[in-house]
């Protein structure tokens, strides 16, 4: 006895409109251009984002008058190039995100598939962790450290690390709940699998889409508080370019010189817009549809 | 010995009682159907075999044998080597049963070398072996496809032919065709009944569908409330049933021929009943029409055969008189 073959079928495209889709693909041109800048920048910019010419301080833009032809963004007000500055500024920023994704990441899926998964006691206990993080103001707390410790690349990115993995460990642990009592995971059991193997092989692969859409979520969140420390001085040192330490360098010549703010807020404007159109996207991407 | 020998079954889910006292075995080789409404039992009884109850469940029995291995006992460790190995399961929804993050071939190839180790080469040789004999067309296509790519048909081949990969002794089917369409759910039956013949399988077969028990069990056992109210060889108990409930169930089946057009089908008024602790008599009582007080007491077990018997006061019956009025 045999069935003949069944053609299959190309996988349905799920249905957004033109304008999400369109965003998504914007999302994705930003961000592809800014990382594509992180890593090559040093090769098309040539000049040094540390070398000070305090002869040529302020030069404006290319679209602006007084400009000089070897600074296309212009300098600051150390003599800098700008767009040099801006390049590594994005190095700056997307380590920043990437690494604090990936640092909340790995304390937030952690508790929340361990919470979900075996309920009781031990979602008793990622609960209330929740709850304590959620009750403990960002900020303030990244301030304090900062402020006690000292700044640095390193300890942003841990303080961002410890304190934004809530929004992981919530929707980790609601998606594991969905997907512990789907009949595979219960087909897995019955195939005599092992605990790790049904969390890692048959929950985490199928909740993955749902925590991606919350990295992208939280990366622009994290650059944008890298910023606003950086903007604070107490996040990235001097003289290391992140956008938010550009923006409050410049802050006492915006009046004559508006664009050195201008520069580095849009860069960031840019790039966290960038960001959160790529997780919009990938939620209507990848989205509802496999959970079911 | 049987290969499956369970006793006095027993599982509570806080203040209910899912299953009551159920007894059956199952020979090598034999298909054993437990037959019943929804809520009646069969299902928790295949979990309890598996020993995958769902949280808040709890089993005791007399005896719960696997080819003299006693389940009861046994450590998780050891009862995980044992499901999908020697035990398989397949269940009702071949739509979601399959992981949909992987594709077929690797998670067919997972579960041989999880139990019997091997090199995943070798497990996706067996993967596509197996696919060929459950009648799928070019195995070698579907083993790198994955599950939405293929229908509930095929599904549930792979489901099947993913639970035969190390060659088990027991095959558990929980409802195996229910949601198929019927031209499908024929297949699926007679694949079954041939994967038996040729891997010396025992079946337990749970379904609610008296025309699937006809085709292919050899033995029946009907479960109401969590009791095991009649257990008989097939063709027994379709040409004589004794309790009322299998009576009830019969009725409900159009047979062509038989049935008058103009009278209504047989249907069994209300629902199976959520029985607590303690609970005393047949449970069947509240929806029998030869119910009486003496039904409020301990039932005794009545055997109307060699290898029949059932839970009911009423005394054996032969097939002249039970001839519909």
């Amino acid at each position: 006895m045999s069935i003949s073959a069944v053609t299959p079928v190309a996988v349905p495209i799920p249905q957004t409109s033109r304008v999400g889709r369109a965003g998504f693909a914007i999302g994705l041109v930003i961000v592809g251009m800014v990382i594509a800048a992180a890593l090559l920048g040093n090769a098309i910019v040539s000049a040094d984002p540390f070398t000070q010419d305090l002869n040529n301080r302020l030069i404006p833009p290319f679209w602006m008058d007084g400009t000089q032809a070897g600074h296309l963004l212009g300098t600051d007000q150390l003599g800098r190039d700008y767009l040099a500055r801006l390049v590594y500024g994005a190095r700056i920023s997307l380590l920043i995100g990437i690494m604090t994704v990936i640092t909340s990441g790995l304390i937030g899926i952690t508790l929340g598939v361990l919470g979900g998964f075996f309920g009781g006691r031990v979602d008793d206990v990622v609960l209330f962790a929740i709850t304590t993080r959620l009750s403990i103001p960002v900020v303030l707390v990244a301030l304090a450290v900062v402020g006690l410790l000292g700044s640095g690349l390193g300890l942003v990115v841990a303080t961002l690390g410890l304190l934004l993995w809530d929004r992981f460990a919530v929707v980790a642990r609601a998606t594991t709940m969905q997907v512990r009592t789907l009949d595979y995971v219960n087909a897995a059991w019955c195939a005599g699998a092992s605990t790790s193997h049904i969390l890692i092989r048959e929950i985490l692969p199928n909740i993955a889409s749902h925590l991606a859409v919350v990295g992208t979520l939280e990366m622009a969140l994290a650059i944008l508080l890298e910023a606003a420390l950086s903007f604070l001085g107490l996040g990235v040192p001097p003289p290391l370019p992140s956008w938010g330490l550009m923006i409050a360098e410049g802050k006492d010549y915006m009046f004559f010189s508006p664009w050195v703010i201008m520069i580095p807020g849009a860069a960031l404007f840019v790039l966290v817009l960038g960001i959160n159109l790529v997780g919009d996207g990938l939620r209507n991407l990848l989205g509802t549809e496999r959970l079911r | 010995m049987s290969l499956l020998d369970v006793e006095e079954l027993f599982v509570t889910f806080g203040r209910t009682a899912a299953v009551r006292g159920a007894s059956f075995r199952i020979e090598k080789g034999e298909t054993h159907c437990l037959v019943g409404e929804s809520g009646c039992g069969k299902s928790v009884t295949a979990l309890a075999i598996m020993g995958l109850l769902a949280r808040g469940g709890e089993r005791r029995a007399k005896r719960m044998e696997f080819a003299g291995t006693d389940l009861l006992s046994l450590s998780d460790r050891a009862m995980a080597r044992l499901r999908g190995n020697r035990i398989s399961m397949i269940f009702q929804e071949p739509m979601t049963s399959l992981n949909p993050a992987f594709t077929v071939g690797s998670q067919m190839a997972e579960v041989l070398t999880r139990h019997k180790g091997g090199s995943r080469g070798a497990a996706l040789e067996r993967a596509i072996e197996l696919m060929d004999r459950v009648g799928i067309t070019a195995p070698e296509m579907r083993l790198g496809q994955f599950p939405h790519q293929l229908s509930g048909g095929l599904r549930q081949r792979v489901m099947i032919a993913m639970a035969l990969m190390c060659d088990p002794e027991l095959l558990v089917a929980d409802e195996p065709t229910t949601a198929l369409d019927v031209t499908v759910q024929a297949q699926i039956l007679r694949l079954l009944a041939r994967l038996k013949r040729e891997f010396g399988l025992s079946i337990l077969l749970i379904t609610h569908d008296l025309g699937i028990v006809a085709r292919v069990a050899d033995r029946v056992s009907v479960m109401y409330a969590g009791e095991v109210v009649e257990s008989a060889p097939t063709s027994e108990l379709f040409r004589a049933p004794q309790h009322p409930y299998t009576r009830g169930l019969l009725a409900c089946v159009p047979v062509p021929g038989k049935v008058q057009r103009e009278k209504p089908l047989g249907s069994i008024p209300g629902v199976v009943p959520t029985i607590a602790p303690g609970f005393a008599g047949c449970a069947f009582r509240s929806r029998c029409s030869d119910a009486d007080m003496t039904c409020e007491r301990e039932i005794p077990r009545k055997a109307a055969g060699a290898t029949h018997d059932y839970l009911c006061r009423l005394a054996p019956r032969d097939v002249a008189e039970l001839q519909p009025a």
